[in-house]
């Protein structure tokens, strides 16, 4: 096990388990308990694959009254739950707990409801992202956020991540798409927020629910936002000699005006790992290339890929190429979609980081990127969501050596420090979970954080639902809920009353 | 010993608040008081006003982040971003012609806390869509900063985003950190006229179902403003674009008549009082702003026709209705059971006196453990109850 300690189980809970393992099969009958270690192996890591545990059972509930069912024992009794969707979180999001029950929401597999009209979807959250585009997709519809995990990952997992993708800038992210949930709270309560109407009734919980990290409430349905595809969609293919142009030429395309569906940049290490993997026709000789994805009605596209074209130029682009078809525009998206197992041939494993920066502090933070490469030993590629500042470096590393990934992970850490002393933050899509978990102090102070926790305090006060996950400390909510207050006379008498 | 209390800084905010938390002493929380008639009346001693608590701390265009202190007035703001070539694309509405009040007034905290939108609602979102960061004090008396400064950021809860429509009942805005976006290069409204209700929303329905890329959708009764009836479909961007999209809905409506063009300035024109509901302005019978699903809107009005004399208009595709009682009645036990009966959403009453408001559910009643997680989530940040208390729901 490496550096991020989880919480010392409770032994008294894992001496229960036969009891606890009873109770779950009163409630869920059959195959829908697994405690045979064997078969719990499946669950023990989700996609941050270097963090391994198996849970104490794994429940699959199938209707909305089990899972409030299992979530009031557990709160009887004092069980702690880990919610789980596909399992594809990168930031170990459904790490199980020794002393937990592992909740798979995979059963909940149905598309509810398929509403043209009012351009809306009800799904169970065990839905694939891009199962919900296949179910809309016969009549031109689809579900705009695209996290490159799509064909795998659940609905219910993209709440709880608020996942984004490469077309989130100018389409947002999945709390911008979102229209209703229905949700059970530790407690067994079933709670019903927003539908297929516009704006919350009271708190906008559906947005506190959204990126809560499976730490606020168990999701049991969603309704989401459909779009009509774009008319049509073309790319450019952008090379430029320095990182610098590269930037510069987002900004001033943003400065134009545009919004790109898509605008993708990626470093002279990633370019050469893509183009070795895919051949995808990108130039070698660049510090930077760029992607960049106009949709819309055709004629705009069209007109836009010219604006684009002329300040790519401005910018000392050495290399320019405009999709004429929609198997070119997809061969320049080959390499970027590829970028990761690319990068996999060249490194036995890869560590793959998510900040977020100010955009013009790039060609900074790749300089400084690179200091530290050779500080920790270790190579890295960069693939970067030019538009919205999302960076996502790729560390290379080898998992056998010794000691290894203890300095890729030492190495992810000083990105995201540096990240956030920038100006940015530790994550732009991947979530905290329990890879940034411990940097959370780097970005927020106590108070921050104790806010933050005292959120958590109104929805789940014994703190059983995904512990150890998202805060590096554990304040019990009774210590949180106390006052320091100094009573006495109205104070700061310069402030001017009326 | 009633007080005003003018901060000019969060540090302020977080003595004058600390105070009020060690005293209990209920604060009402207020910019410039443009929207003091939404929501229930506050009951409370003392005011902390946000008024002076302005200015600009950093706006990068080309980064689409603007941060400014929460009292700055949203028309300064509007006029920064609009001298950039941006705009707040959740274009909030001006709740002062509707309420009485001068237009143009209100302040950035403002907008937040009632999460203010306007037509372009159904395609760029509300407020709360445009918030990246906030620093905040909570009713504990304590700083706490959430969010951040860059567009894509999921570190943390999205305690940002839950603060907004919060009416001031859980922390105090000090600082916010909002998204911006390009200003469409030009606009023009596609108009049908002369249509009825169920075939107004149905073509405004298949228009937001198209690629069209449209930013309003709207119907106005005949008996509304004067006019035959019309419905209408806002284009923004590109030039080239926008004639190519008019032309792309000629086709697509085709059967629900022949379509006017208004050209950018009358169309702006349109738009902005359908946003601040001037149809019903200069008047002081109740209104009410009803939420429902898009399709459901007419039926909502149509069985409330049936029982009430009632004026109404659509936005958001039919799915938001601006509700009228001509009768000067409040009719929310109507309205809330015209609610349930089209299949849910909520109805918010905004103008009506202040006794009035006191004395009935303004915002949309809660099940009862939703009701208990909001109380609960209200108690997190302000336990002693001293933040706008009653603004969203008697006695909390």
């Amino acid at each position: 096990m490496t550096a991020i300690a989880m919480p010392a189980p409770d032994q008294a809970v894992i001496a229960r388990r036969k009891e606890i393992l009873s109770a779950l099969q009163a409630i869920v009958p059959g195959e829908g308990v697994i405690h045979d270690e064997r078969e719990m192996r499946a669950y023990e890591t989700d996609g941050l694959t270097a963090y391994r545990q198996l849970p104490l059972i794994v429940v699959l509930p199938e209707t909305v009254a089990q899972v409030s069912k299992v979530l009031k024992y557990c709160y009887d009794n004092d069980v702690k739950v880990v919610p789980r969707g596909a399992g594809t979180s990168l930031s170990g999001g459904a790490l199980p707990l020794e002393d937990g029950v592992l909740l798979s929401m995979m059963k909940f597999n149905q598309v509810l409801d398929i509403d043209f009209d009012n351009r809306a979807v009800v799904v169970q959250p065990g839905v694939t992202n891009l199962g919900i585009t296949r179910a809309v997709e016969h009549q031109g519809f689809y579900y705009a956020p695209d996290p490159s995990s799509q064909i795998a990952c659940s609905i219910g997992g993209n709440i709880a991540e608020n996942s984004g993708g490469v077309h989130c800038l100018k389409y947002g992210l999945t709390t911008n798409n979102v229209l209703g949930l229905e949700m059970v709270l530790i407690t067994g309560e079933v709670i019903r927020l927003g539908g297929k109407h516009l704006d919350s009734e009271g708190y906008d919980l559906l947005g506190l629910m959204t990126g809560s990290e499976g730490l606020l409430g168990v999701v049991t349905e969603v309704t989401v936002r459909i779009l009509q595809k774009p008319e049509t969609a073309r790319a450019l293919l952008i090379g430029f000699p320095t990182s610098e142009d590269g930037g510069r030429c987002v900004a001033d395309i943003i400065a134009a005006g545009i919004i790109p569906g898509g605008m993708e940049m990626m470093d002279r290490p990633a370019i050469h790992a893509a183009e070795d993997f895919v051949h995808a026709g990108y130039p070698r000789d660049v510090e930077a290339l760029l992607i960049v994805e106009l949709d819309g009605p055709e004629r705009e596209v069209d007109y836009l890929i010219g604006r684009v074209e002329d300040i790519a130029k401005a910018n000392q682009a050495s290399h320019v190429r405009i999709s004429e078809s929609e198997e070119e525009r997809m061969t320049f998206w080959a390499g970027r979609k590829a970028a990761f197992p690319a990068v996999g041939r060249i490194s036995p494993d890869y560590l793959c980081m998510d900040g977020t920066i100010p955009r013009k502090e790039l060609p900074k933070v790749l300089a400084r990127m690179r200091d530290l490469s050779e500080k920790h030993g270790l190579g890295v590629a960069n693939v970067f969501h030019a538009g919205d500042g999302n960076l996502h470096p790729l560390i290379l590393y080898d998992a056998n050596k010794p000691g290894e990934l203890d300095a890729a992970e030492a190495f992810g850490a000083d990105i995201l420090r540096l990240c956030v002393e920038v100006g940015g933050v530790l994550t732009g899509e991947h979530g905290v979970g329990i890879e940034k978990r411990d940097l959370m102090t780097d970005m927020f102070s106590d108070e921050d954080l104790k806010q933050q926790q005292r959120v958590k305090c109104a929805f789940d006060e014994k703190h059983l639902l995904n512990p150890g996950k998202v805060f590096p400390v554990l304040h019990r909510c009774a210590e949180l809920g106390k006052m320091h207050v100094h009573k006495g006379k109205l104070p700061f008498p310069d402030i001017p009353r009326f | 010993m009633d007080a005003t209390l003018k901060p000019r800084s969060a540090r302020d905010v977080e003595q004058a608040v600390g105070w009020a938390a060690a005293e209990e002493q209920p604060l009402e929380i207020r910019g410039q008081g443009s929207k003091r008639a939404l929501g229930r009346p506050v009951q409370a001693a003392h005011v902390l006003d946000l008024s002076g608590l302005t200015g600009v701390d950093s706006y990068e265009p080309a980064e689409l982040v603007l941060t400014v202190k929460a009292g700055t007035p949203i028309a300064e703001v509007e006029q920064l971003v609009d001298d950039n070539g941006q705009e707040l694309s959740f274009e909030p509405m001006d709740y002062g012609p509707l309420l009485g009040k001068d237009p143009g007034q209100g302040t950035v905290g403002g907008v937040l806390a009632a999460n203010l939108s306007g037509p372009r609602r159904i395609k760029a979102g509300a407020a709360r869509d445009h918030i990246l960061g906030m620093e905040a004090v909570s009713g504990r008396g304590g700083i706490f900063n959430s969010g951040g400064k860059v567009v894509k950021n999921v570190t943390g809860y999205d305690l940002p985003r839950a603060l907004c429509g919060s009416y001031g009942t859980l922390a105090v805005a000090t600082t916010v950190t909002l998204k911006v976006n390009p200003k469409p290069e030009t606009s023009a409204s596609f108009v049908l006229s002369g249509l009825g209700d169920d075939d107004a929303v149905a073509a405004l329905c298949r228009a937001m179902g198209s690629s069209a890329e449209v930013s309003g959708a709207a119907h106005l009764p005949a008996d509304v403003d004067g006019t035959p009836g019309r419905t209408l479909l806002r284009l923004e961007g590109f030039e080239t674009s926008v004639d190519y999209r008019f032309k792309t809905l000629e086709t697509l409506l085709a059967e629900f008549g022949t379509a006017d063009r208004l050209a950018a300035s009358e169309s702006e024109d349109l738009w902005r009082s359908i946003r601040d509901v001037r149809p019903f302005a200069g008047a002081s019978v109740p209104v009410w702003r009803v939420s429902v699903a898009p399709t459901q809107g007419p039926r909502l009005v149509a069985l409330l026709k049936a029982k009430m004399d009632v004026s109404a208009y659509y936005d958001w595709s039919g799915g938001l209705i601006w509700l009228s009682c001509a009768d000067g009645d409040l009719h929310d036990g109507d309205i809330r059971e015209a609610v349930a009966d089209v299949g849910g959403g909520h109805a918010t009453l905004v103008r009506a006196d202040a006794s009035v408001r006191s004395n009935v559910a303004v915002f949309q009643p809660q099940p009862a453990p939703l009701a208990a997680l909001s109380r609960r989530l209200k108690e997190q940040f302000d336990p002693k109850g001293i933040l706008n208390p009653g603004r969203m729901v008697s006695g909390v």
